[in-house]
């Protein structure tokens, strides 16, 4: 019986270390673009910008840096659902930074200019 | 009163511990920013057109002010420099003699271009002078007249028409306002402390209304109407047609864009 519950707590422990490693690992792989994308965007290079922090999304989805600045990305390029999608992600996945708070507050006075734009266009 | 060694030693511990951690989160979180140009889209679609007329104002308000010779002067070199539009240099159309005009009926004798008449509606009559919103009820059926803009329209080569109302009047209000005011210590520093006093303040309200037609069909493609309110210390003699300029300037960022896509800047934090 003790031995049952002791392999069964090894192979728990085992399986979450390896969960661990691997997150680990896909937060390793995407930083590069994250931080390629971040050089790019320095130098208005906002495509390639949004090429890099969407593949650094895809590698690891749980990095809220690279929705944040994926939402950057598309602010700038005029396509804001996509850029509201991205910072509500980037929050949902870190509710208490203030950094993506602020930036998705900034984004939604404009984003709520541009809606009133397009629904006076219509009258 | 002195601690412990033992409490003395955990503090130092502590304070050690807390210094590596914000260190360390330092290093973690890195942001940078970086700033940003929002293209805001426009507000009309004006593909279909390659002119703009901006025909003149029914205004009125403060009479040391053109408010609408002052407008069409000012719309029209921002649409030249800030709008692919070709901007018609015409004079302004007598607007409120239009209005009259097509108040009284067809058999009216008046302009040409006054060829429809508009829907005032009964026992609405025609201010002396306009001094105020209220005086203006009696002119908007112009702007819906539909055959008097199709034929300017056609006058003009069918451009994009601007029209509407201004008005620009004096305005004084008294009450408790919040002030900075420099204060000096006994040592000579300087620190600025917001103060509430009482001030009597005189100063201008503009109120513009912005009409857009389609000079094709003569029918109102867009409108909208802003306010604007600057008031001044009754000792600062600001003179009316400044005022005019810098309420003006509040107002032009979105007319321009309810004509071309503006960009607006701002800044945002990229993070690692």
């Amino acid at each position: 019986m003790i031995t049952t519950r002791s392999l069964m707590l090894a192979l728990t422990l085992v399986v979450s270390a390896s969960a661990v490693a691997t997150a680990q690992d896909a937060r390793k792989q995407a930083r590069p673009q994250v931080e390629f994308g971040i050089t790019v965007a320095q130098r208005g290079l906002w495509q390639e910008a949004v090429f890099r922090w969407e593949r650094a999304a895809e590698i690891d989805p749980t990095y809220a840096a690279a929705f944040n600045n994926l939402g950057i990305a598309y602010e700038q390029l005029g396509k804001f659902e996509q850029a509201g999608k991205a910072y509500e992600k980037a929050l949902e996945l870190e509710p208490q930074n203030l950094s993506i708070q602020q930036n998705f507050d900034l984004f939604k006075e404009i984003n709520d200019r541009a809606k009133r734009n397009t629904s006076s266009s219509g009258s | 009163m002195t601690a412990p060694n033992g409490t003395r030693a955990l503090r130092g511990v502590s304070l050690a511990l807390a210094g590596a951690t914000l260190a360390a989160a330092a290093a973690c979180t890195s942001i940078y920013e970086v700033p940003i140009d929002t293209p805001i889209q426009a507000k009309l679609d004006v593909t279909p057109f390659s002119r703009v007329h901006v025909v003149g104002f029914i205004s009125g308000g403060a009479e040391d002010v053109d408010a609408n010779m002052e407008t069409v002067r000012l719309l029209r070199s921002q649409l030249r420099t800030k709008s692919r539009l070709r901007v018609i240099e015409a004079d302004p159309l007598p607007l409120q003699q239009v209005a009259r005009d097509q108040a009284k009926g067809p058999a009216t004798p008046g302009r040409d271009a006054a060829p429809a008449q508009a829907d005032v509606p009964a026992g609405m009559a025609f201010p002396e002078k306009i001094l105020d919103e209220k005086d203006l009820e009696a002119y908007e059926p112009l702007f819906a007249n539909a055959a008097y803009w199709k034929k300017i329209g056609e006058e003009f080569q069918q451009p994009l028409i601007v029209t509407g109302t201004v008005i620009f009047r004096p305005h004084q209000a008294s009450g408790i306002v919040t002030q900075e005011r420099e204060v000096y210590d006994n040592f000579g520093r300087r620190t600025v402390v917001p103060m509430r006093v009482y001030m009597e303040r005189k100063g201008y309200i503009l109120r513009p209304k912005l009409v857009f037609i389609d000079g094709r069909t003569g029918a109102v493609l867009y409108q909208e109407s802003y306010r604007e309110e600057r008031l001044y210390p009754t000792q600062q003699n600001v003179p009316a047609l400044s005022s005019f300029f810098e309420q003006m300037d509040a107002v032009l960022p979105s007319f321009l864009n309810t004509l071309s896509t503006t960009r607006v800047r701002g800044s945002r934090t990229m993070l690692k």
